[in-house]
């Protein structure tokens, strides 16, 4: 009845497709494919700004006596002044730097873009449970874009309290000169909650109800697990976090005091609903991309995935991990040692389902038909470059030594170890690999496999050496380290970092051309140029509005790479059907 | 036909219960998360204060309140008769209890609104005229989560508006019950939220 019904009203979507104006065709879309698309674009534009503000800030770190930045006439003169990157304006870079990637980046491209697309398309679906709020969704993360691009031009500039906001630095314009900057970054917050929250509502319950038949739990590809998980805990995050940014724009606007102690708030409490939000964000950032990559791997290597049910356990307890886990960003904070004891403890244990993953996707590879395509190689590069970033975790997940590296450059290093060698390599192949499914067309190859090569070589050569300028004693947020004793001798490995980092953000240049010149002459892509198994695959390139023709029917697991029941090819579609029919082969 | 064996098997959808049903109960749980950070934070900074905590008595008209209160709480009873009413096809009953359910919360509002006047412009805190957001951790709190929760009883009656207008175009019936029914989710939820509040902020 349900798939009659279905049927029915997707075939009245594919037919008002011809009656659509362009606005609502492309503009104000319900279509999660075009939705998703649009988050891609905003996405990647974003993640432009993030990296042009990280260039500004190495340009500092590099030459902080040299002034003559390249440039720097274009900026006002309260950004730069005669060459010289001020003060007030680093802070900024920093802070916006942090904010921009991770909010307006970073999470809305692994959720905005991916659980949009993906999420119909391999359950089975013709929409989203909810369209016109998943077109909210993207529409407010619109103002939240405008508002902290134009932060920048306030008086005062951009908020500079860091990402974390920590109060009463974020809370008194008097501290850093920031006034009208931060409550603006602070409602773009409020703005991103709502966006996050409303996707969430529509991915966890299009996850639990909208399954195409035969798609059991157990069926699910480890994407729709992985964003699943993450929607979760989005939903239960991010509410967090907004209630504690309107508690910091009160106190800056109409005269509270809840995070000034003056006024007898604790600023503590800033830290601590920040992080109750900030680490299952954390996780918010890495889950979907290890979804992405134990599907490309499987796909990649030809061979179901290591271990299919401990990766859904392992997603599901990292996830119940990351809310208990808070503490340890702040050991350093004044709180109870015992209490610091406990958040160890509880961190530790988030290094066994990591390790899990980890092995399983070697499983995966392990004895394989490798395709080293483009998709392929970052899959591969985010296994490595996670287990280092995974690795130096469990170092300051332990207090002595955490409380030795604390804001130093080492958490730098360690942060983009897992944020960009791990959520954006994960993105990037990500890109290669659904782009022929989003667009019709291939990604080039060459191009992306230089890509791969220049962002894996230049990205180490900026990341790796900021461990051992960490351990050294670089402070995080440092304006001009020349001045310190003890950072005497660090100044050549600053600048190498720089030119790396000049010629990584170079490298992202190679993938914007390729990603804009595939549109018009990639080659044309099939239905399934992988030879894949999930069900967007079995669908044209790119798929129609309503998706289907016909919901589709699943009678076999996700990967189902290398059967060795199926004679004439390597792979077995979900929605294949089997030979033989029996009522209930595919039902349960 | 590819598929016609499978033709007339019940399809696996998920559960047994309509999709707005759990998109609101999803939605919920986020809005619970929300309170729990304003709640959770009032909590750590009431027993943090270095200050002994004003009586609310003192500072607040419980009794007008607690009048309130039996007003919300009235309304979920009505909400629940207009949902009683629309399953069982009763259009005059739907449109009494929606209506009903409406101009309490509505009423709700009002005395709100009237007790932040009189708070604002009247009332004395710590020797100075006016008990505003700015009056100490006191304050902040107080109007933080009741105003949150005044927000939220705002949208419902929004909400319960169009329903009823809806309802006098004969919008709801016997075969039509769910956006009464989603309403009163969000309704009961935002009534439970006000029993919490009203008993840590106004009774202890």
């Amino acid at each position: 009845m349900a798939t009659i019904v279905a049927e029915a009203t997707g075939q009245a979507i594919l037919h008002e497709e011809h009656e659509q104006s362009f606005l609502r065709k492309y503009i104000f879309s319900t279509d999660h494919k075009v939705i998703a698309i649009q988050f891609l674009i905003y996405t990647l534009f974003f993640l432009m700004i993030g990296g042009l503000l990280a260039m500004l800030m190495r340009y500092q770190i590099a030459w902080p006596a040299r002034g003559e930045l390249p440039l720097g006439g274009i900026f006002p003169e309260s950004m730069v002044a005669s060459g010289y990157i001020l003060p007030e304006f680093y802070n900024a870079l920093v802070t916006m730097h942090g904010s921009v990637m991770v909010f307006l980046a970073i999470m809305p491209m692994l959720v905005g873009v991916w659980a949009n697309y993906l999420i119909p398309l391999q359950l089975g679906t013709h929409d989203m449970a909810f369209p016109r709020l998943n077109m909210l969704s993207f529409w407010a993360m619109v103002p939240a874009g405008i508002l902290t691009l134009a932060s920048f031009f306030v008086v005062g500039g951009a908020a500079g309290a860091g990402w974390t906001l920590y109060a009463p630095l974020s809370a008194r314009p008097d501290l850093t000169g920031v006034g009208l900057g931060q409550i603006l970054w602070l409602v773009a917050l409020v703005f991103i909650g709502l966006s996050s929250i409303l996707g969430s509502v529509n991915y966890i319950t299009t996850t639990i109800n909208m399954r195409a038949p035969g798609m059991t739990w157990m069926r699910m590809p480890l994407t729709i697990w992985s964003l699943f998980i993450t929607a979760i805990l989005a939903l239960l995050a991010m509410p967090v976090l907004s209630a504690a940014g309107i508690m910091l724009i009160f106190d800056q606007t109409i005269g509270t005091s809840f995070f000034l102690p003056e006024g007898g708030g604790q600023p503590l409490l800033w830290q601590h609903l920040f992080w109750f939000f900030g680490h299952p964000e954390v996780y918010i950032l890495i889950l979907p991309a290890m979804g992405f990559t134990s599907e490309i791997l499987s796909v990649g290597s030809r061979k179901p995935v290591f271990g299919y049910k401990a990766m859904v356990l392992a997603l599901v307890s990292i996830a119940f991990l990351g809310f208990i886990v808070w503490g340890h960003h702040m050991f350093q904070s004044g709180m109870n040692p015992m209490l610091g004891l406990t958040f160890t403890v509880s961190t530790l244990f988030i290094a066994v389902p990591s390790a899990i993953k980890t092995f399983n996707w070697m499983g995966t590879m392990w004895r394989g038909n490798l395709q080293l395509h483009s998709a392929m190689l970052f899959a591969i590069g985010f296994v490595a470059m996670f287990a280092i970033g995974g690795l130096s975790g469990v170092f300051m997940a332990s207090t002595p030594v955490d409380i030795y590296i604390h804001d130093t450059y080492f958490i730098v290093a360690h942060i983009h170890y897992v944020l960009f060698g791990g959520s954006l390599f994960a993105l990037f192949g990500a890109i290669y690999f659904w782009y022929p499914k989003m667009f019709g067309r291939m990604m080039n190859e060459t191009m992306g496999k230089i890509h791969f090569w220049l962002t894996f070589v230049f990205f180490n050569l900026v990341f790796f050496p900021m461990h051992g300028v960490g351990m050294v004693g670089m402070m995080r947020r440092i304006y001009d380290s020349t001045g310190y004793a003890h950072l005497q001798g660090i100044e050549d490995t600053n600048a190498i970092i720089t030119w790396a980092a000049f010629g990584l953000f170079a490298s992202g240049f190679l993938f914007a051309f390729n990603f804009f010149w595939s549109l018009k002459k990639g080659r044309k892509a099939g239905a399934n140029p992988w030879n894949a198994t999930t069900l967007e695959w079995q669908t044209p390139s790119p798929p129609k509005h309503g998706n289907w023709e016909e919901v589709p029917v699943v009678y076999h697991g996700p990967h189902e790479y290398s059967h060795p029941d199926v004679e004439d090819k390597d792979w077995l579609a979900q929605n294949e059907r089997p030979d033989v029919v029996s009522p209930a082969a595919g039902s349960h | 036909m590819a598929h016609a064996a499978t033709a007339g098997r019940v399809p696996e959808r998920g559960l047994d219960v309509y999709t707005q049903k759990v998109g609101m109960w999803v939605f919920l749980c986020s809005e619970v998360m929300f309170f729990a950070g304003l709640i959770g934070s009032y909590v750590v900074l009431r027993f943090g204060a270095a200050d002994t905590w004003a009586v609310p008595n003192e500072v607040l008209n419980v009794p007008i309140t607690a009048f309130n209160t039996f007003l919300l709480i009235c309304s979920s009873v009505t909400m629940v008769k207009a949902f009683a009413a629309a399953q069982a096809g009763d259009q005059r009953g739907i449109k009494v209890y929606l209506l009903g359910t409406t101009l309490l919360g509505a009423t709700f509002l009002g005395v709100q609104v009237y007790e932040y006047v009189e708070l604002v412009l009247h009332q004395s805190w710590q020797g100075s005229h006016g008990f505003t957001p700015a009056a100490g951790l006191y304050g902040a709190t107080f109007f933080t989560m009741t105003g949150f929760h005044g927000f939220h009883v705002l949208l419902g009656v929004i909400c319960l508006a169009w329903a009823t207008i809806r309802a006098w175009r004969g919008h709801w019936g016997a075969d039509n019950t769910h956006g009464i029914e989603v309403l009163g989710l969000y309704w009961h939820f935002v009534d439970l939220v006000w029993i919490i509040l009203f008993t840590i902020v106004y009774l202890i």
